[in-house]
């Protein structure tokens, strides 16, 4: 067997493993550290397949922030995971039968046109690599920012509008602390901040006690 | 053996197959849902991916790149909305959620 078909089949066999274990896993925090290998596997799939700047994307976005986030939720929120698995033969079978229902459509598609579905059967990936001399990085560059510039702002905007989304939804202000109200401070006006004191020469000052609020 | 693309494909047809399976299987719970979800988008990835590598055409990764950027905007507003239900509600079964139901 050849380097490369030992290192699919690894891969591909732990990324398998790893998702059957995310969802049957007790405790919610195995269940994520799984999520993790198995976004681990994919990205060593795609290195095979010569995406290297989606693997390094996808540990570094997916795991990094999207899996840490999720961890985070975990880890803050008292899940009680025993009560919450209740019913769980009774969906497991009507679960079985769809999720055999769709593998089964989805593995006959590339079965019935004989496993290699027109498409030449040799990666091609490394083809252009080798014919330009531009790796990865740079061809998926050479064309996000000038054929898929559209797409590439409306993903920005997308993450502009979570962003926003999840401070609005999470954000709460504190009872009892006192803040600037930068609208009633500029809203003063000579009138009401300013008292004239006529003062008699030779004589002290005297502060008037009841001072002016802004 | 040759690793064709069929190899690729079945593998992402089961991991889509288990990310359905996961919803099926925890429809209690919520979090296990969201990462139900996040492991059919991998499968969809990996099938872009391993499309855009037997053609010879990058828009496959192209378009693989943006469904991770709204993958993981999905995730975190999934994630804020959990933390205010249980802020709100102190537990996080979501079959409550049928409050203002008529």
């Amino acid at each position: 067997m050849t380097l490369v078909a030992f290192f699919f089949y690894l891969f591909a066999v732990l990324c398998i493993a790893s998702a059957t274990m995310v969802i049957i896993a007790r405790n919610p925090v195995h269940a994520v550290l799984f999520l993790i290998l198995a976004f681990f596997n994919a990205a060593g799939l795609f290195v095979l397949l010569g995406a290297e700047f989606l693997a390094m994307l996808l540990i570094i976005v997916y795991v990094g922030a999207v899996a840490v986030l999720f961890l985070f939720v975990v880890m803050m929120l008292d899940v009680d995971f025993a009560e919450l698995k209740a019913g769980f033969v009774k969906h497991a079978t009507v679960g079985a039968i769809v999720g055999g229902i769709v593998l089964a459509e989805l593995v006959l598609l590339f079965v019935a046109r004989g496993f290699d579905l027109g498409i030449g059967g040799t990666l091609q990936a490394a083809a252009p690599a080798a014919q330009s001399g531009v790796h990865n990085t740079q061809a998926l560059g050479q064309i996000i920012y000038t054929k898929y510039i559209f797409f590439f702002q409306t993903a920005g905007l997308i993450l502009l509008v979570a962003m926003i989304g999840a401070i609005v939804l999470t954000l709460r202000h504190k009872q009892g602390v006192k803040r600037q109200s930068i609208s009633a401070q500029v809203a003063r006006n000579p009138a009401t901040a300013i008292e004239v004191v006529n003062v008699p020469p030779g004589s002290a000052i005297i502060p008037s006690t009841e001072g002016s609020s802004s | 053996m040759e690793i064709g693309i069929a190899h690729y494909l079945t593998v992402a047809a089961c991991l889509f197959t288990l990310g359905i399976f996961g919803i099926f299987l925890n429809r209690k719970n919520v979090i296990v849902i969201l990462m139900s979800i996040e492991l059919m988008l991998l499968a969809v990835n990996i099938n872009l991916v391993a499309f855009s590598a037997f053609l010879g055409d990058l828009v496959g990764q192209v378009y693989a790149l943006f469904v991770l950027t709204v993958a993981a905007a999905e995730s975190a507003i999934g994630l804020a909305i959990i933390v205010v239900y249980f802020r709100n509600r102190g537990s996080i079964a979501v079959e409550d959620i049928n409050m203002m139901k008529g």
